[in-house]
């Protein structure tokens, strides 16, 4: 038998229809894989292999009686800042202890309405806060990408490390993820995965621990762009716990999958066209460019000119949500607590060693620009800042249909490498950062593989809820780039 | 603006965290050099903007005022540090 573990969502799923293997079979493939190969990744923080049995085997009595959901039997990993009943959830923090969720997040529970079999949390950084999976309370996640001719250890990017890990290594078919400022495009373009952030508002927030409630939006990571269009179909919908959710019906987005992308005007900003480029990502560039130019695509110059100011206020806005949000752990009702004598003591021991140092820096700073004399010069500025971003994509969109953009300014770098300049590790997020501000789609695929080897991607932004064009011009684009690489050691 | 142990030590105590005074002055010199970054949005010329609030322009849904869920005591302190029949249990507040 082919190794189960290898095998696409999509493809899966066909062989879970077609009976030639069951969802316990499946299910016990990744099971096995997971328990050999995990020690050395560090991508799960917490595997549930006797729930994702039982789950196994009630799903293949769903297909023997027929009423099988779309993603019935497919294990998948979910990152561990979805909250699931009954199975611990931390947010890579060791503040939130041991907490057992009494509830299941929106965007899960449509995954396992639809029969996905949950096989474990997936390792991230500290609330979500960090480009590496250092910050993560667990130790950082190792990718499986190795840089062609050395050991050295490389990071799989973050937060979402330990789900574009798992997703690239073969530990689940696909995997949860979410997006503030990057966080699941960023790791998907370091690991060769697919990974999209869907309009604001597509999927509820509910149940997800909250990093910058704005900006914090759930996406899939896959292997491919229709697995992507698969997860996100389950993800996405209106949920009346959490009052930013669009009410809207969502598609089918797989129906886009295929769909000719002929005539579809793109655009190209100048603005991303940053100092220091590496020449091979400026290459892959435009390599996707003369692809969607062969799909018959038009091809169109467009100026986003507040580019450079996204990260800075995305530097003020996501830490003065954050210390808001973050005001909840307190030690009181849920989670580690400090020791003291008096409240106020309790409060700040508990903070002080719940909290790890970067997470304390970002509340420090949230705190700072939100405090008496400052919010004016620095929130309401960058708020204003954010709606000149804003409006330099509605420009850009009534000219152009979607935006392509490399992914990150470089590819996956090495554990240990950037953890000692904050600045330096934000400037990841540099293109990806952009649509946060913005609440516009964004998608990452695998393009190719730099000298070394290693992967890297390229970005899809479109407009809001035209998800439907980004898979199909990543669907295009997939087929264009013919990304075959896979992580070596893991092979 | 920068920022000075002084400050550090105030915004600290606002954000309920302890920091050991030995951490003020590191903290301060880290924090100035990611605001001095940031400084950079005074070039943005925001004359007549409106701050973006949300990132999605809707009004916010309206719901009937009833009560929806409720009755489970348990649960709620289930992941409680401290908890006594039925309360949570938190240090002395009032001397």
């Amino acid at each position: 038998m082919t190794d189960l573990t290898r095998l696409t969502l999509g493809a899966a799923l066909d062989g879970l229809a077609n009976k030639d293997f069951s969802s316990v079979e499946l299910t016990s493939a990744f099971i096995a894989r997971i328990e050999a190969v995990n020690p050395q990744l560090n991508a799960y923080v917490l595997t549930t292999p006797e729930r994702a049995l039982e789950a196994a085997r009630a799903s293949d009595a769903r297909r023997a009686a027929g009423t099988a959901g779309p993603l019935d039997g497919a294990p998948i990993g979910v990152k561990d800042l979805f909250c699931t009943e009954g199975v611990r959830t931390t947010a890579g923090s060791k503040i939130l202890g041991n907490f057992v969720p009494p509830y299941e997040s929106t965007v899960t529970s449509h995954l396992w309405r639809d029969g996905a079999v949950m096989l474990g949390k997936l390792n991230m950084d500290e609330f979500a806060m960090g480009s590496s999976n250092e910050t993560s309370a667990f130790g950082p996640v190792v990718s499986p990408w190795r840089a062609r001719g050395s050991n050295r250890s490389l990071t799989p990017g973050g937060s979402s490390g330990g789900s574009a890990a798992a997703v690239s290594a073969d530990l689940c078919l696909a995997a949860t993820a979410s997006d503030t400022g990057g966080s699941i495009r960023q790791p998907a373009s370091f690991t060769g995965t697919v990974g999209i952030k869907p309009t604001y508002g597509l999927c509820s927030r509910f149940g997800m621990v909250a990093f910058a409630s704005s900006l914090d939006q759930a996406g899939p990571i896959t292997r491919t762009v229709a697995d992507a269009a698969r997860m996100l179909t389950s993800m996405a919908g209106h949920d009346p716990k959490d009052s930013t959710s669009l009410d809207l019906p969502v598609p089918d987005f797989s129906q886009f999958i295929g769909k000719s992308v002929k005539g579809l005007r793109i655009g190209v900003p100048e603005e991303y066209r940053i100092d220091g480029m590496p020449e091979e990502i400026a290459r892959l560039w435009d390599e996707g460019v003369a692809w969607l130019r062969a799909a018959g695509c038009e091809i169109k110059s467009v100026r986003l000119p507040h580019t450079k100011y996204a990260l800075p206020a995305y530097y003020i806005i996501a830490p003065a949500e954050a210390s808001s949000n973050l005001a909840r752990y307190d030690g009181m009702r849920f989670g580690y607590r400090g020791e003291g004598t008096a409240l106020t003591d309790v409060y700040e021991t508990t903070r002080a060693e719940g909290f790890g140092p970067e997470v304390k820096r970002r509340i420090l700073i949230g705190t700072y620009v939100l405090s008496a004399g400052y919010y004016d010069a620095y929130y309401l500025k960058a708020l204003k800042v954010r709606a000149r971003i804003a409006e330099d994509f509605a420009k850009a969109f009534e000219e152009v249909d979607a935006i392509l953009t490399p992914t990150t300014p470089s590819a996956a770098f090495p554990l240990g490498e950037k953890q000692d300049d904050p600045v330096a590790m934000y400037l990841n997020d540099v293109f990806t950062v952009t649509t946060n501000l913005a609440g516009l789609p964004g998608l990452s695929l695998p393009a190719g593989v730099d000298s070394q080897g290693l992967p890297l991607g390229l970005q899809l932004i479109g407009r809001a809820l035209d998800e439907g064009s980004l898979f199909a011009l990543a669907a295009t684009m997939e087929q264009a780039a013919g990304f075959t690489a896979r992580p070596e050691p893991w092979g | 603006m920068a920022i000075d142990v002084a400050t550090v030590r105030k915004v600290a105590k606002l954000a309920r965290i302890a920091e050991p005074e030995d951490r003020l002055a590191p903290l301060a010199q880290e924090l100035n050099g990611i605001m001095a970054w940031i400084e950079q949005l005074a070039e943005v010329d925001t004359t007549g903007v409106e701050p973006m609030t949300s990132a999605v322009a809707q009004t916010l849904p309206m719901r009937d005022d009833v009560v929806t869920d409720g009755g489970n005591a348990a649960r709620v302190l289930g992941n409680a540090p401290r908890a006594d029949q039925g309360f949570f249990v938190v240090p002395k507040v009032v001397e």
